[in-house]
């Protein structure tokens, strides 16, 4: 992907282009032929307004001069085209997430793309904002542009792709034709086996309190209020809709973010807030949504990155023992089941799934009483997604309470015990989970609160 | 880590080839005198640069340095000599005191360290950018170190009654100059600190990703201001030192751009202004370095004009000849996972 891209350079095989085979060696290159790449972050730069980022190193120009008119002109064309309803002069700071991905499909079009690659495009979406974006890649297939639509949400795959590829470890898995797209063939293509759907564990039994958050505010909603409680063994799911203030919710608990006001009670005692260290010393850890930025140094080895937050553990008088580093980094790493070849492997080069599994591991050396993951399953394959689901059942077996924040339909449904869904900065309702279902989460994420 | 040992090794030899250079072109290098006089120079400069290093890991920077040694230094020769002591206005009251030279000693260390935590606290709580920060101080320190001394040049005389610290800022033991003794014993101490202990694994985390560090757990700031602390410190010794080496403190021009030698040694020693990458035994190298070819300059008939020229072009060779090979490893890796 990267390599049509441009950005990097292939080390074997050809490239074919309406037949003609092409070399790709820079980023130019591969907008001359007409491919457009939209990757999973964003390119687009927020201090300068839509038609700015649209003709981003490409503006049309007089005497050095930008030509202004004619740039705004044009990015009308394409806003119009892709049905935006925004005005070329915002700030693309003041666009939420799925706006600036409309924002940069408008540059890739720009450019007469006739090969449109999207890398996870809706990894950061909301339902609603994903089917307007499938709904604008419907329309550039019908206008005739061919479109490469990398996926981890075979939902979304069942309804838009005309033809599937199956990709695993950098290698083809085989290919479906429209008729066999189905989620069990997509999955069993990528996993190379069936996977057997986990069953939620057998309705709560009484389980004592562990974590009560009482009157909790977020500097992101500061009028409004969030309350709610895990058990000790239980799985419960912050629900909701991108921006409802469940991030802001699990950071202000972990102390990385500040709350306003309220209480976090870790069984029977309240816990400092704002400080994460006196929140992992309590037993309380947070798996952060975004673990390349936050999550993980990944410029560091395995070892180095699960050991951190406990390191005073393998030190005598401050100085790190390395034996006793490195034992724990292995053990924990072989319990996980981390795919690398030794616990020096560095981090940035291992999956995603890989990835959130050292996340995980940093902190079950912390042996947590409760475990927040934000988003624990994005961009992770499923085999990896199957391996975290087991992990949070074994942890619940020993009494860890969970809190998980997630926006995967298919993961609330399936993992959680009971599902808090939050809308803009409150619980309009927390569902058992025999009431669960998702048109029952999404009345509850829209505003409707539930009866009593 | 093997980057690091690639780097240290590439000084290394990039140091030994110099030595060897100049000591076929001139038969003083080797001279015991010429050794000792460059061995001083290199304790009383890597000293700082340790401090300068730590900061650097941070991802940060300290500018000041070489006006705290004007400060300090001014103060401290008129703290000790009692005919120096004409303080201005508002320090009146130390006219004609007699303070023990343990004392004073323990005073500019204290004031290094004080200056340290100011820094770490602005950039830490306040939020400033360590450059601007450092910056201000570079300006502030030479413009009160000027004040305090009215512009006059500060000296100590014959040391009397603080002979034993001047001994012990510019004697030797077993031949071997103080100021090189110090730099021996503060780099092993700190090669633990820094390669060996939590702490210095913080330091690293902290200067490679703040926030993964302080989602982590640590307390980012407080690691962060340690660092302006340790340099504060250093300098405050490194400061001591230089002024009984130089024995007359000048204060418009004492320690004048040393800072940039700090930087300059922790850069060329493997240390990244990025944050989050170095080594003592880089810093150190990269003194040795820095000393080496001053003395090659000064040896070799090079006009003196030319000196900064030299380090100019040394340090930038370094570094690009690193940035090469490191780009060539890289290149290298992706073959070796493609085959």
């Amino acid at each position: 992907m990267k390599i049509l891209g441009g950005l990097v350079t292939p080390d074997e095989g050809e490239i074919l282009v309406k037949g003609q085979p092409v070399k790709i060696g820079h980023v130019n290159d591969s907008i001359h032929l007409g491919i457009g790449l939209i990757h999973q972050e964003l390119n687009t730069l927020d201090n300068i307004d839509v038609a700015g980022n649209v003709f981003l190193g490409r503006e049309p120009s007089r005497f050095g001069l930008i030509n202004r008119a004619k740039m705004r002109a044009d990015a009308l064309v394409l806003l119009e085209r892709l049905g935006l309803p925004i005005s070329v002069d915002t700030q693309l700071d003041k666009l939420a997430l799925a706006q600036k991905q409309m924002v940069e499909i408008a540059k890739a079009l720009s450019l007469n793309a006739r090969v449109l690659i999207m890398d996870e495009p809706t990894s950061s979406l909301t339902v609603t904002e994903t089917e307007q974006l499938l709904k604008i890649v419907n329309d550039l297939r019908s206008q005739g542009v061919g479109i490469v639509y990398i996926s981890h949400r075979l939902s979304e795959v069942t309804q838009i792709a005309d033809r599937v590829v199956a990709l695993r470890d950098g290698k083809n898995a085989g290919d479906l034709a429209k008729a066999d797209i189905t989620h069990d063939n997509m999955v069993r293509l990528m996993v190379g086996r069936d996977l057997v759907r986990k069953a939620a564990s057998a309705e709560a039994k009484e389980l004592d309190d562990c974590l009560v958050v009482k009157g909790l505010k977020t500097t992101r909603y500061p009028a409004r209020e969030v309350s709610f409680d895990v058990k000790a063994g239980e799985i419960v799911c912050l629900a909701g809709l991108v921006g409802a203030g469940r991030s802001e919710v699990v950071q202000a608990i972990f102390g990385t973010d500040s709350a306003l006001s309220g209480e976090v009670i870790l069984n029977g005692t309240s816990m400092p807030l704002g400080n994460p260290r006196k929140a992992i010393d309590a037993g309380v850890c947070l798996v952060p949504e975004d673990r390349r930025s936050v999550g993980l140094i990944v410029e560091w080895s395995i070892k180095q990155n699960i050991t951190l937050p406990g390191l005073s553990k393998y030190a005598r008088m401050s100085l790190i023992n390395g034996q006793a580093e490195s034992d724990a980094a292995v053990t924990e790493s072989k319990a996980l089941g981390v795919k690398a070849p030794t616990v020096e492997t560095i981090v940035g080069n291992l999956s995603g799934g890989n990835q959130q599994k050292v996340v995980v591991g940093k902190w079950m050396l912390q042996q947590p009483k409760v475990l927040i993951l934000d988003e624990p399953t994005r961009g992770v394959d499923v085999g990896a997604k199957a391996e975290i689901y087991d992990l949070m059942r074994e942890l619940t077996k020993q009494g860890v309470a969970i809190l998980m924040v997630s926006s995967d339909m298919e993961e609330v449904l399936g993992v959680s015990d009971r599902v808090a869904v939050m809308h803009e900065g409150t619980i309009t309702g927390v569902l058992s989970q025999k009431e669960c279902s998702e048109e029952a989460i999404m009345r509850l994420a829209v505003g409707k609160v539930q009866a009593a | 880590m093997k980057n690091l040992i690639r780097k240290e090794l590439g000084i290394f030899v990039l140091l030994v080839v110099v030595c060897a250079v100049t000591a076929m072109k001139s038969p003083h290098f080797l001279g015991i005198e010429n050794l000792q006089n460059t061995a001083e120079l290199i304790g009383l400069y890597g000293i700082f640069s340790i401090g300068a290093g730590m900061v650097i890991i941070t991802g940060g920077i300290d500018l000041s340095v070489g006006s705290v040694f004007a400060i300090l230094g001014v103060i401290m020769a008129m703290l000790l000599n009692p005919n120096e002591n004409n303080w201005p206005t508002p320090l009146k009251f130390l006219n004609g005191s007699h303070i023990p030279w343990l004392v004073v000693v323990a005073i500019i260390l204290g004031l290094g360290t004080l200056l340290g935590t100011l820094h770490g606290y602005l950039i830490t709580r306040v939020k400033l950018q360590p450059f601007i920060v450092t910056l201000c101080g570079l300006l502030f320190y030479r413009g009160m170190a000027r004040f305090i001394s009215d512009d006059n040049t500060k000296g100590f005389a014959e040391a009397k009654g603080f002979e034993v610290l001047q001994k012990l800022a510019t004697g030797k033991v077993g031949g071997v100059p103080m100021p090189f003794l110090i730099l021996i014993v503060f780099s092993v101490i700190m090669w633990f600190v820094l390669h060996r202990s939590v702490y210095g694994r913080h330091l690293f985390a902290v200067g490679r990703n703040e926030e993964a560090a302080r989602y982590s757990g640590i307390n980012t700031k407080r690691v962060i201001a340690s660092a302006y602390v340790i340099s504060g410190l250093f300098a405050g010794v490194a400061g001591i030192l230089i002024a009984f080496f130089t024995n007359s403190i000048s204060p418009g021009l004492h320690g004048n751009s040393y800072e940039l030698y700090g930087i300059a040694a922790a850069v060329l020693g493997g240390c990244s202004l990025r944050g989050g990458e170095g080594s003592i035994i880089g810093i150190v190298l990269g003194t040795m370095l820095l000393q080496v070819l001053q003395n090659l300059v000064n040896l070799l008939g090079i006009p003196s004009s030319l000196s900064f020229a030299v380090l100019g072009a040394v340090i930038l060779a370094g570094v690009l000849a690193d940035q090469l090979l490191t780009n060539r490893s890289k290149k290298a890796k992706v073959k070796a996972a493609a085959g």
